[in-house]
């Protein structure tokens, strides 16, 4: 699968046969037989899940592998004839930024800190062109009005950490390409950044490709992103390429299982009909407020208002939806009702009883029905405990005895799809979707009547993500437990969720069926937030357009 | 769909590593750390020092105390290879003796000021309310020259090998704090921390199983560079004549009594001086090749 027809007679890029092995032996290449063209004017997407070697060829066509770690060790990188692997690193040096120029996923950390984002730009006229100081600032001055930055002359004497994150990437690019490369290469660069900002940043990174006809190399895992902005598609998986095509077959009619897998495990945004539940309510919050209060030294108290006058209901069985931007107060709301926050105002009942108004021991004994499924696989298993231990530490809290509660740790194990004997292992080695498995299991083992889960597949891949989706779906059937899932993704939402709360500024925007909220937004919020989806005029499930 | 599936679910079988292996593993981290290049020679030294301690009262060729006038500042011969002092006490035997006070003011100060840190800093990480108050009278020790306090201290109680051991542990103690109260701040936001919140657990439990054992590594090597600075600060307090007094041989304490016959007599200052200078540096080398490997992200790049 790695010949394919060369559909330009001068391409920008060629890359042929590409193989970067680990530097210190290892038993199988990390990027193997990796060949693609692109052109003037195209964008390449390169997908693939984590581990695929997406970012090691980008890294590898830049010159920016680690020498002590990676090595390429076969094939060309031709960039208009002449071969970069072979070339010398000051030649390298010539040729970032003036031919080719790369942006990254978190542009905080692509951006030096301590000095303003216009000397930055500036550095790289002052490195690679003859302009003298008045031109370069006036050249950086008109790219930053060239990317859409407001007021050029203030973004100019910005520090990085005073701009939003959808800024500082319009200013990463703007560094990228102040001298018109020819070749972009984009590392995942809106995964980073709500889906509002990321549509923004993907239209610009469109125009000014039509402006300056650069050849774009776009790595993403967003099938949706894919959809919007491909010309062509390469998708990798090992480290090899699977399959090669332009996006419309890739889309429609992709040749290889593992492209069709890749595109049907991806959620449509139309949630499937489901009947009103009518169970009992096992979880109400009423007018939750959340005020953090930051003291400072000889200045007023400093106070943000995270959450104003949340109410909602989860009945059993329910999952129940949580959806908004970053900095809208969702996570917040999933960590008073767990109780890792102590709430401002308002009152939170479980099964009809008020937390606030229980006893100390009492409390202790209703906190035990809420359980939380953390975002970060790697980090909610504590490394130096075997997971039998980690499973049964909340039973035997309670005074259950570590044999009874073993032996259900077994049981819950296998309920979440996992071998019995694996009890005596250490999270390391698991892997992701099998750690949140694990976390599942062991947020279980307290037999909860609400599961808070904030973006619980957030980290995954894809592939992994449908089936944790799934798991989640079979559990609350199987224990009748309510759901509380908080997601920034709506197709994540529309895929499991009951019905949907929207928030946006600490504020509830929108509530009901998912169904009616995802597919009649009322709210001006709620369809902006739609609009900016990536891919949704695609449905990935049935490969054809919605 | 079916291919991911079956790598999820038989994953956990490719992983396989049994804890017997995890015990190799360490053995041949330590071998590849230590087994070479100067920090084997550092090991050697200190095991060399080690055992002179330990078999000092068998290694020794004379009384390390015992005064003979008729003697005094002889010069190499059979029963003094390293000749005498202004006393006439053998100086080979006396820095024999001297690797004692030094290995033990070093081991104790480190333990001590480790466990002693050990505790305040978790309570200040944990407990947030005390956490002011603790850490700034932290830094009211850290304001004081360590010297100072030390033979501040001394002069309050008199010298004994027990005033000089807590004189020298005491100002160590503030650093050993801020680092376990680092390390706890940062554990603190966990999620696997916030879960034993979420499970109910108790916070002895969440301290005991899912903090502390994060400050073990961080605190061995502090540990060694403790060891370190307490035996120069033993040797610096005794040369100063605030520390032991010359019935405990110490390597500063001889040296400062040679210190007078330095240009007739260098050996005086010499022998006890070599010792502690290799000392130090095996210990310092130690320490750094136990960060090292303890600490990936502060290694060297190579």
């Amino acid at each position: 699968m790695t010949e394919t027809t060369v559909p330009f007679r001068n391409p920008v890029i060629r890359v042929r046969d590409l193989t970067v092995s680990l530097t210190q032996g290892g038993s199988r290449p990390v990027v193997q037989n990796v060949g693609f063209d692109i052109g003037p004017g195209e964008t390449l997407c390169v997908v693939g899940e984590s581990g695929s070697g997406k970012s090691v060829t980008a890294f590898s066509i830049m010159g920016l592998l680690q020498a002590n770690a990676l090595q390429p060790t076969g094939g060309e990188i031709l960039l208009e004839r002449e071969d970069l692997l072979r070339a010398q690193p000051e030649r390298l040096r010539q040729l970032r930024s003036t031919r080719m120029s790369m942006i990254f996923q978190e542009p905080m950390t692509a951006l030096n800190p301590v000095e303003k984002v216009g000397r930055q730009i500036e550095e790289v006229l002052l490195l690679h062109s003859r302009a003298n100081a008045a031109e370069r600032r006036r050249l950086t001055l008109e790219m930053l009005e060239t990317v859409h930055l407001p007021d050029p002359e203030r973004i100019y004497e910005s520090y990085p950490h005073q701009l939003s994150g959808g800024q500082r990437q319009r200013v990463v690019i703007c560094m990228a390409l102040i001298l018109e490369p020819e070749l972009l290469i984009a590392d995942e660069p809106t995964t980073a950044l709500d889906v509002t900002t990321q549509q923004q940043i993907l239209t610009l990174i469109r125009e000014m490709q039509e402006r300056q006809n650069t050849a774009v190399l776009f790595i993403t895992h967003d099938m949706g992103v894919v959809a919007d902005i491909a010309d062509r598609v390469v998708v990798m998986k090992d480290g090899r390429i699977v399959e090669i095509a332009d996006k419309e077959t890739i889309l429609r009619s992709p040749a290889q299982d593992y492209t069709r897998m890749l595109i049907s495990s991806v959620p449509s945004l139309v949630p499937e009909p489901r009947a009103p539940l009518r169970t009992e309510t096992v979880l109400s919050v009423e007018g939750l407020c959340k005020t953090f209060r930051k003291k400072r030294f000889l200045r007023p108290v400093a106070e943000v208002q995270a959450v104003t006058d949340v109410h909602l209901t989860l009945r059993r069985n329910e999952i129940l939806g949580v959806v908004g931007q970053s900095g809208s107060g969702k996570s917040t709301v999933a960590r008073c009702i767990v109780g890792l926050e102590e709430p401002s105002a308002g009152t939170i009942s479980i099964c009809g009883e008020r937390l606030d108004r229980a006893g100390t021991a009492a409390r202790r004994q209703m906190r035990r029905r809420i359980q939380m499924v953390f975002q970060d696989p790697y980090r909610s298993l504590n490394p130096r405990v075997k997971i039998g231990r980690s499973l049964i530490e909340g039973p035997t809290n309670f005074g259950i005895p570590a044999e009874t509660a073993l032996k259900r740790a077994g049981e819950l194990m296998e309920l979440v799809g996992l071998p019995k004997g694996v009890l005596d292992r250490y999270p390391h080695q698991f892997s992701g979707g099998q750690r949140q498995r694990i976390c599942i299991a062991r947020a279980l083992m307290l037999e909860p009547a609400v599961l808070v889960a904030d973006e619980a597949v957030s980290a995954l891949d894809v592939s992994v993500q449908e089936q944790v989706l799934e798991l989640l779906n079979e559990i609350r059937t199987e224990t009748s437990v309510g759901i509380v899932f908080i997601t920034h993704d709506l197709r994540v939402a529309a895929r499991i969720c009951d019905s949907i709360f929207v928030m946006n500024d600490g504020r509830i925007v929108e509530y009901g069926p998912a169904e009616r909220v995802l597919a009649r937004p009322e709210e001006a919020y709620t369809q902006k937030l739609f609009e900016a989806a990536p891919g949704r005029h695609w449905d990935f499930r049935n490969f054809c357009p919605v | 769909m079916k291919l991911s599936a079956q790598t999820d679910a038989s994953g956990a079988s490719t992983r396989e590593d049994a804890p017997a292996s995890r015990r190799a593993l360490l053995l041949q981290r330590l071998w590849s750390a230590f087994g070479r290049g100067p920090a084997l020679v550092a090991v050697i030294i200190l095991a060399l020092v080690t055992l002179m301690a330990l078999l000092a009262p068998l290694l020794a060729t004379a009384d390390p105390i015992a005064i003979a006038p008729a003697e005094r500042l002889s010069g190499a011969s059979a029963i003094h290879p390293l000749g005498t002092d202004a006393y006439g006490r053998d100086i080979y035997s006396r820095v024999l003796y001297g690797a004692r006070v030094s290995l033990l003011v070093g081991a104790g100060a480190a333990l001590v000021s480790v466990a002693i840190g050990l505790v305040i800093g978790v309570v200040a990480g944990y407990f947030r309310a005390i956490d002011t108050v603790i850490m700034r009278t932290m830094d009211g020790i850290m304001a004081i020259p360590s010297i100072l306090l030390a033979i501040a201290l001394i002069s309050l109680t008199g010298a004994s090998l027990l005033t000089v051991l807590v004189a020298i542990t005491v100002p160590e103690i503030p650093r050993v704090v801020r680092l376990v109260r680092s390390v706890i701040l940062n554990v603190r936001s966990e999620a696997y921390v916030e879960a034993a919140v979420t499970l109910g657990s108790p916070v002895r439990r969440i301290l005991m199983r899912h903090m502390v054992p994060n400050t073990v590594a961080p605190l061995i090597v502090q540990g060694t560079f403790v060891f370190a600075s307490a035996i120069l600060t033993e040797a610096t307090l005794s040369f100063l004549g605030a520390g032991l007094p010359t019935e405990i041989p110490s390597w500063g304490n001889i040296m400062s009594e040679g210190r007078a016959y330095f240009q007739l007599y260098p050996g005086l200052v010499l022998w006890p001086g070599i010792a502690l200078a290799l000392t130090l540096l095996s210990v310092n080398v130690l320490g750094d090749v136990l960060r090292d490997m303890l600490d990936p992200k502060m290694a060297k790049r190579t």
